[in-house]
């Protein structure tokens, strides 16, 4: 009777252990017709503007309107925030559809979704989410995250922003460096030490409005890539604030960092994904229009290889980050995969972009060929939201803790 | 009118694919490519959601024709605000000989049964390009008709429909229960939200057969042979207005 019951409960942890394994294998219904809508939107309204956005470093405003209006700028948060109330995996399958179209569009959805909005969703008060996550669902206003520092990226505990209290209100001082959105931006969470002897353990997160007296922008970067988006400094010099705008507990701010970039890592890997599946769209047609020595260059096995490891390389990631935001869904530990995911798929997004320009030859340099936009997109992620580098720590330290003595 | 609208939605090949001819000329390569809803049917689907927001109806029923693949095709409709789904199951053989006259026939019964006020149809699909089944399902209720409709306003419990016509455009005023068919510039379909895509998920599409409805899906048409269309030829230059003519006429073309 006992060994039914055991040989029962094997089996239906088996089912359940195939269910969820097919899941990775092939996406849900909903997840289906929702990348379709999005590839079909991309395809329609992003992809054919996407040259003259990055020519013209002009931000996407309508398409970030239409894509609000489809629920895709607040994807996680609950229908009664203003948010479409789906999980990690429709972020990442959206992420992606739309990065194949328009990189420079994929990261302003990324950061109001993942880093912008992530963190209040998960630290902020029930005023904090009315207030600062339901005006930025509709794609209207978007928020941006500021972490880095002139003197500090990959070492965020270093941050060298202070803000200490002043009767009601925090005041600020510092500066921010390389933060995205920051010119279309109308608020930011931004992260300051408030007790220098705590070291990492004295840094807090803070939401401030833009514009606001003592908030000041850099000049805008003139990036290699993903041009459509602004990237500047954020000068806080006696920038005041209620006491209400400090997110989560005060030296609670490391940890909302970490555990923000640690989703914001999906989002970033499916980019990746979108614009190493654009590269590999652009050189697989090409292969077989391209005509040398009498027949479709597709027919070379020089070519043949190179497209075989581009897509190997890009569903590899692809599972990767799909199986991290599904562990994310199901709330279980997801630190160790989704690092692998950025990683893989960054790497995956330089590797396709290179290949991509090498099949197409003179015309991948050129600028009538998305290729070398892909190729100037695909460099970046690489090094935001956590350096290559940095993944590989994170990855290592999950692996030695698995074999800990 | 607190009345209900069947919309049609036929899954065709997209229309961003190259179709390829079956050796056998027996029809085209359908197995591993790429489907959607046909765009006119988007469109019609689209105005019947839009009608349903001004509250000029109360209920947008999405009904397809086909294997269970034209689910997907139901559930896409329901995304974009549809109310619930008809699935109306034809396979195998039955699907590649079934046309216009038989869906028309559908239609005409489901009609009935549901009692519904309008059929919103797409003019034509991209695939036969028939034009037809909007027509038919029309004389076979006696209602009235308004094809290739690029604007529907309700005027009390009339119908005012612009047609897209050779010459230009044709208002007409029509009777409520009506078939519309769906011309390009119609309105232009919404992409679904995600939320819709979520409550897509809920909402119930019935199955039955054409047998369910009395219909007989026996086709009259033998399809006898497909191929694609002729090899375009390379064309020539000519330096001069009057060697063109000349060429013209040597061609017998004028």
């Amino acid at each position: 009777m006992a060994a039914l019951f055991k040989a029962r409960k094997a089996l239906a942890l088996c089912v359940n252990g195939i269910r969820r394994l097919s899941q990775l294998a092939e996406l849900p219904e909903t997840h289906q017709i929702l990348r379709q809508t999005c590839r079909d939107y991309a395809d329609r309204e992003l992809s054919p503007i996407a040259g003259r956005l990055d020519k013209e470093h002009s931000y996407p405003g309508k398409q970030i309107l239409d894509l609000g209006a489809m629920g895709v700028m607040a994807i996680e948060v609950p229908e009664d925030l203003g948010g479409a109330g789906m999980d990690y995996l429709a972020y990442s399958v959206a992420m992606e559809e739309i990065s194949r179209g328009c990189a420079s569009t994929g990261v302003v959805v990324s950061v109001n979704n993942s880093l912008y909005i992530g963190p209040i969703l998960k630290f902020g008060t029930e005023e904090q989410k009315n207030e600062w996550i339901t005006p930025f669902s509709t794609g209207e206003k978007v928020g941006c995250f500021a972490l880095s520092e002139p003197g500090n990226g990959s070492d965020a505990g270093a941050a060298s922003t202070l803000a200490h209290q002043e009767g009601d209100e925090w005041v600020l001082n510092g500066t921010k460096a390389w933060i995205t959105n920051s010119w279309d931006a109308s608020a930011t969470v931004v992260f300051a030490t408030t007790d220098k002897k705590l070291k990492h353990k004295g840094i807090s997160a803070f939401l401030i409005p833009m514009p606001h007296p003592g908030l000041s922008l850099g000049k805008k970067e003139d990036k290699l890539g993903i041009r459509a988006s602004s990237t500047a400094n954020i000068i806080l010099e006696d920038c005041r604030i209620p006491l209400s705008n400090m997110l989560g507990p005060r030296g609670a701010g490391f940890k909302i960092a970490m555990q923000t970039l640690d989703s914001g890592r999906i989002g970033i890997a499916s980019q990746a994904l979108g614009i190493a599946q654009a590269s590999l769209d652009c050189a697989a047609d090409y292969a077989h229009k391209r005509c040398a020595f009498g027949s479709p260059i597709g027919k070379l096995q020089g070519i043949q290889f190179k497209l075989a490891d581009m897509a190997v390389a890009i569903e590899s990631a692809r599972l990767l980050t799909w199986k991290a935001a599904s562990l994310r869904d199901s709330q279980k530990p997801f630190t160790k995969e989704a690092a692998m995911a950025k990683l893989a798929a960054s790497e995956a997004a330089t590797f396709c972009s290179h290949q991509a320009i090498q099949i197409l030859g003179g015309m991948g340099y050129v600028t009538d060929m998305p290729a070398e936009r892909h190729y100037r997109d695909a460099r970046i992620t690489e090094i935001y939201e956590g350096t290559s580098e940095i993944q590989r720590l994170v990855i290592a330290g999950q692996v030695l803790k698995e074999y800990q003595q | 009118m607190t009345g209900r609208v069947l919309v049609g939605v036929k899954r065709v090949i997209d229309y961003a694919v190259k179709i390829r001819v079956k050796p056998d000329q027996s029809g085209v390569v359908t197995d591993g490519v790429k489907h959607s809803m046909n765009p006119f049917c988007e469109i019609a689907v689209e105005e019947a959601v839009k009608m349903k927001e001004k509250k000029l109806i109360k209920e947008v029923v999405a009904v397809s024709c086909g294997p269970q693949q034209a689910q997907e095709t139901i559930r896409t409709a329901l995304a974009m605000g549809a109310d619930r789904g008809i699935h109306v199951e034809v396979t195998g053989k039955d699907y590649e000989n079934l046309g216009p006259l038989q869906v028309a026939k559908i239609f005409a019964a489901l009609a009935k049964k549901e009692e519904a006020q309008l059929v919103i149809l797409g003019k034509q699909a991209i695939d036969d390009d028939c034009n037809q089944t909007g027509q038919m399902t029309a004389a076979l209720l006696d209602w009235p008709q308004g094809t290739f409709a690029s604007e529907v306003t309700m005027e009390g419990d009339k119908l005012k429909v612009v047609r897209e016509i050779d010459g230009g455009l044709e208002t007409i005023k029509i009777n409520i229960p009506a078939v519309l068919t769906a011309d390009l510039r119609l309105n232009t379909p919404r992409y679904a939200t995600l939320p819709n895509i979520m409550k897509a998920k809920k909402k119930k599409i019935a199955n039955m057969k054409p047998a369910d409805l009395s219909v007989d899906i026996v086709s009259r048409l033998e399809v006898l042979k497909v191929e694609e269309p002729p090899q375009r030829e390379a064309g020539m230059k000519v330096e001069t207005v009057e060697d063109l003519v000349a060429k013209l006429k040597e061609g017998g073309t004028i």
